[in-house]
């Protein structure tokens, strides 16, 4: 086993904890605020590894803008008031089976590429820099696809709201 | 002599040290740095709200506070015991944890900027590789915290309020960021201390601050209008318009809760404040080579006060801008001319030394800039005003 700092046990604790609540809560807007945690969680185990970027990128888009995002989904759509009958949803056995599937393909996926990784017993610092230079060169195909995915998406859903507007009047 | 005067802080630090065991000396030194910063913040933060009261009240022709002390400067302590005495009122209907919580959220987030920016030499609590990236991302969390405290307090006006502050916030961080990058790339760093290292050289007795670069000056002025818009300052202070919003996403906050959204709103003004000269106006270096004997310090948080006298300064000169001309002015002013900038940054870049490349960023730059003037307001129509509601 890893040995496994005080702060790693903590930052996980609280992550952990997070998206419990963020599934065990009854009300929407609390259950948001809760992935939130989790997601700052996430990032403080990245900074743990001595992994600014992806740090401060996961802090930058899931707090500052995927959070927002869900909070306002949530309050302009149907309301934050909580139904009467409950939170659940009458197939949980189902979704609980699905998200065991899940992390049950991740964790093989993980634990069967964990003896192909070099073995390095000091930790790679890797620099912005670098990963700006990885990304303008060696990834910038990726990056370019994912830019023009993105931009396609925007696109529609700038679309799809127009056409809403449109059929209003 | 001077530099030992430069150094002062960061030399006394070290002399505190030297009294402790060499075990607790890493850890006391980052809380003793952290104190300072947790003190000498919320200062500053009670003489800017003496000046921004003395100011507006000299720009609308009255005195402004003169009872308490001397020409009023002990107002701030007063306001300081009347809101820690003051009741808290928690309305019966709130969302107690999330109303509790946001407050505390917003100050820290806000407290946490100041963590890398660099405020004299050899003074930056962390310098990590990639702080401004740091800072964004903590700026980024301070919307959640509007938010939680806009919906906890089951208020109309606090949730309009939130709501607006919100769309505002992520409507200008876009222009913020995008101002910011230029630096970054003529840097190629995202670490502010060497961003003022860069800028911290002279020729013939003048400084290679960033805003004496065509993009840069433009950079500069997009940065200030974004900064304004962040931190929910007047003209952008729609969020807490009190003539619709009673005040906005802090109505229900009484006593301390209140002080401390009053707290966080300076300490960004403050922070985004204390960036802007980092990323444009060189940091803490001088503005004259023969001037370089001055403490950085001085010029540092000199800075940092000039800006906050130009947004006292706007506040009582500017009305209030309208919901849609804030949205429009962000999407279609804005943000385009921030990506053109990023285009002559680069064009500067490759270019080479000498004036062709002054003339043709300037050029461009102000060609654009008074084409999307002209063309934004023919299609504004500018005549008599339409009210839709108020028949």
């Amino acid at each position: 086993m890893l040995p496994m700092s005080l702060a790693f046990l903590f930052i996980s604790a609280l992550t952990v904890a997070g998206g419990l609540a963020a599934v065990a809560l009854k009300n929407t807007v609390h259950c948001a605020l809760a992935l939130t945690v989790a997601f700052a969680g996430l990032a403080l185990l990245f900074l743990d590894l001595g992994a600014q970027f992806a740090g401060f990128a996961q802090i930058l888009v899931y707090i500052g803008a995927v959070a927002i995002l869900v909070v306002f989904a949530i309050l302009l759509t149907r309301g934050s008031e909580t139904p009467k009958d409950g939170v659940y949803s009458k197939h949980w056995p189902a979704g609980l089976v699905i998200a065991a599937a899940v992390f049950a393909v991740l964790g093989w996926a993980i634990l069967s590429s964990a003896p192909q990784l070099p073995n390095a017993s000091v930790a790679p610092t890797v620099t912005v820099l670098q990963i700006g230079q990885a990304l303008m060169t060696r990834y910038v195909l990726p990056l370019e696809i994912i830019a023009v995915l993105l931009t396609a998406a925007l696109i529609g859903a700038v679309i799809v709201a127009m056409h809403e507007k449109e059929g209003a009047r | 002599m001077f530099e030992k005067l430069d150094q002062i802080f960061v030399l006394l630090l070290h002399w505190i040290l030297g009294w402790l065991p060499a075990g607790l000396r890493p850890v006391t030194g980052v809380l003793l740095s952290v104190v300072t910063i947790v003190c000498v913040f919320p200062a500053l933060f009670a003489i800017c709200v003496l000046l921004e009261r003395k100011g507006l009240g000299r720009i609308q022709n009255r005195y402004g506070p003169n009872r308490v002390g001397p020409f009023g400067v002990l107002q701030p302590i007063a306001d300081g015991i009347k809101s820690l005495t003051k009741e808290d009122i928690v309305p019966l209907s709130a969302d107690a944890v999330v109303h509790f919580l946001a407050p505390v959220v917003l100050v820290v987030a806000a407290f946490l900027g100041f963590a890398v920016l660099p405020m004299g030499r050899n003074m930056v609590l962390v310098d990590m590789d990639a702080s401004l990236l740091f800072y964004f991302a903590i700026g980024a969390s301070t919307e959640l915290s509007v938010f939680m405290a806009g919906w906890s307090s089951r208020n109309k006006y606090s949730l309009l309020g939130a709501m607006r502050a919100v769309a505002q916030m992520i409507s200008y961080e876009v222009p913020l960021l995008m101002s910011s990058v230029v630096v970054v790339m003529m840097t190629g760093s995202l670490s502010l201390v060497k961003i003022v290292e860069v800028q911290n050289q002279y020729t013939h007795g003048l400084p290679h601050w960033y805003i004496f670069t065509p993009w840069g000056f433009a950079a500069f002025i997009l940065y200030a209008v974004a900064g304004t818009a962040e931190t929910n300052r007047s003209p952008f202070d729609l969020p807490e318009g009190e003539s619709e919003l009673v005040a906005g996403y802090f109505t229900e906050y009484s006593g301390f809760k209140f002080a401390l959204f009053f707290l966080g709103e300076y300490l960004a003004m403050l922070s985004i404040s204390g960036l802007g000269a980092t990323l444009f106006l060189g940091g803490w270096s001088a503005p004259f080579a023969f001037l370089s004997w001055v403490p950085s310090w001085i010029w540092f948080f000199g800075k940092m006060m000039t800006s906050i006298g130009v947004f006292i300064w706007l506040r009582g000169t500017l009305p209030r801008l309208r919901q849609d001309q804030l949205m429009n002015f962000a999407w279609k002013f804005v943000l385009p001319l921030t990506l053109i900038n990023l285009f002559v940054a680069a064009l500067w870049r490759f270019m080479g030394e000498g004036w062709l490349r002054w003339a043709v960023c300037s050029a461009i730059l102000m060609v654009i800039y008074i084409l999307m003037a002209r063309v934004g307001m023919r299609r504004e129509h500018l005549g008599p005003r339409e009210y839709r509601y108020a028949e």
